[in-house]
């Protein structure tokens, strides 16, 4: 479920096909650099109305993935 | 020291997304103006801009740049484009050698705004990580030095309404002197949102007119303020030597070049008029010409003052005499006041009435004022046998600006 949700956001960011996105999709590899994740974040943290802090850390998907799984269990 | 010459033009204007359909426009007298589109206009006493129509960056930019960039990247980016194109310069040239010198009056003023109203609504974590590139003024500059692997100087000149002449001229000294083979130059401006036109508007430099033929109405009596445009002016200068030596197309020479400043007000001129006299004439130097056959591109904004000081302007610059001689128009009739873009759309259409022996004219023209008694080319293009084309700018904080381009 939130698998789904973000790989909607990025790919209404970035306008591409969901579908194509997986956990190991790296952000440097959609053309995504540090201030497009720093966005993104926000975007996630809207939409699960929660509040994340953005590190180095976040190269891929899956990276994003667990950081909200951490906040929503 | 090197000859310098033009052999790239790229425009997004108000009358045309590209340099043929900007020329066509201004030789058929095309008014660009009209009632603001982009918001409701009901509340403000300034209801008219020269709006871009049409402009669709996906024929030239994938969906990530736009996203990326605020609509001023985006016209600069585009036109941009249009001029290498034109000139084929990439793949002829070593990124070293290649420049940028771009400006823009404002920057991402949409993009403050907008990130403004996030700040404002959600506080320090609303703000996108985007806001601070996407708006600063320098960053078209180096959005077009990204796209064209250019490491060469890389410059952006904030002069105001003189911002993209004073780009073109340091470009023209930079390549003069060796500093680069080529330089991309010009500038770009998308600032007409309702932040602006309030700020504008309260400083008494907007027309009021809700007439449409009627609002841009340069050296016309009955002038009350310019109408704000937008859009891009790119060209692409080039070592004649450089030019000549991959066979490029070559529109004319930049021969000439001045730059003074008024020190005497944040936004009037100087009523009279020598540093921007001072600023023609220096453009002029070694430059002798039958002032007949020279076409002066006038600042031309269409408020009482500036109109009136740059007739002055002129008359010191050739003589009261010989400036009753001279080919005047002010294409900002039909373009709006495009800031930090209009000097380089003016030098195109310049460098354009040099090489096709038409000069564009100042439409909307009906009745004479006896403070702006030259010939300003009224409505209808004329044909004339041009050997100079000069294009002057001046800016809020008195900065003036002087092209000259001759035949080659």
């Amino acid at each position: 479920m939130v698998f789904e949700k973000i790989c909607g956001i990025i790919a209404e960011k970035i306008n591409c096909d969901a579908s194509t996105l997986s956990e190991d999709t790296k952000f440097a590899d959609l053309g995504i650099d540090s201030l497009d994740v720093t966005e993104l974040v926000m975007n996630i943290e809207d939409e699960f109305g929660i509040e994340l802090e953005v590190d180095s850390s976040l190269q891929s998907v899956g990276d994003l993935v667990k950081l909200v799984e951490s906040k929503l269990d | 020291m090197s000859r310098v010459v033009i052999t790239g033009l790229g425009a997004v204007t108000p009358i045309g997304n590209d340099v043929k359909s900007f020329w066509d426009g201004l030789v058929n007298g095309k008014n660009g103006v009209d009632f603001i589109s982009y918001f409701d206009h009901s509340p403000f006493k300034y209801k008219m801009a020269a709006e871009v129509k049409n402009f669709d960056p996906s024929s030239r930019l994938d969906g990530n740049t736009v996203r990326r960039m605020d609509l001023f990247s985006q016209y600069a980016l585009y036109a941009a484009q249009e001029a290498m194109e034109d000139s084929g310069l990439e793949n002829s040239i070593d990124g070293e050698d290649l420049g940028v010198y771009f400006g823009s009056g404002v920057g991402g003023f949409n993009t403050f705004c907008s990130e403004h109203a996030n700040f404002i609504a959600g506080g320090v974590r609303k703000v996108s990580p985007l806001f601070v590139p996407k708006m600063i003024s320098n960053i078209a500059a180096g959005n077009i030095a990204i796209r064209y692997g250019a490491t060469g100087p890389c410059i952006s000149v904030t002069t105001a309404c003189a911002t993209s002449s004073s780009s073109i001229g340091e470009a023209y000294r930079a390549v003069k002197h060796g500093y680069a083979k080529a330089i991309i130059c010009g500038g770009s401006e998308a600032a007409i949102n309702p932040f602006s036109i309030a700020g504008f508007g309260n400083a008494q430099t907007l027309s009021p007119a809700t007439d449409r033929n009627a609002a841009s109405v340069p050296f016309d009596k009955r002038r009350d303020g310019f109408v704000m445009g937008e859009g891009a002016g790119v060209l692409i200068l080039e070592e004649y030597e450089h030019a000549l030596k991959r066979g490029a197309k070559i529109y004319a020479e930049v021969c000439g070049y001045g730059s003074t400043c008024d020190a005497y007000h944040m936004t009037a001129p100087n009523p009279e008029a020598k540093a921007s006299a001072k600023a023609i004439s220096e453009a002029l130097a070694g430059n002798e010409t039958d002032v007949s056959k020279i076409y002066l591109n006038a600042h031309g904004t269409g408020t009482k003052l500036n109109d009136k000081t740059e007739t002055l302007a002129v008359k010191q610059a050739f003589g009261e005499e010989m400036a009753k001689k001279l080919h005047i128009s002010s294409t900002k009739s039909m373009t709006g006041h495009m800031l930090g873009a209009a000097g380089a759309v003016e030098a195109i259409a310049s460098i354009l009435a040099l090489k096709n022996g038409i000069i564009p004219p100042t439409i909307n023209y009906l009745e004479p004022d006896e403070e702006c008694d030259l010939n300003y080319t009224p409505n209808k293009a004329v044909k004339a046998d041009i050997e100079l084309a000069l294009s002057t700018s001046f800016g809020f904080g008195g900065h003036n600006a002087c092209l000259a381009f001759k035949k080659i």
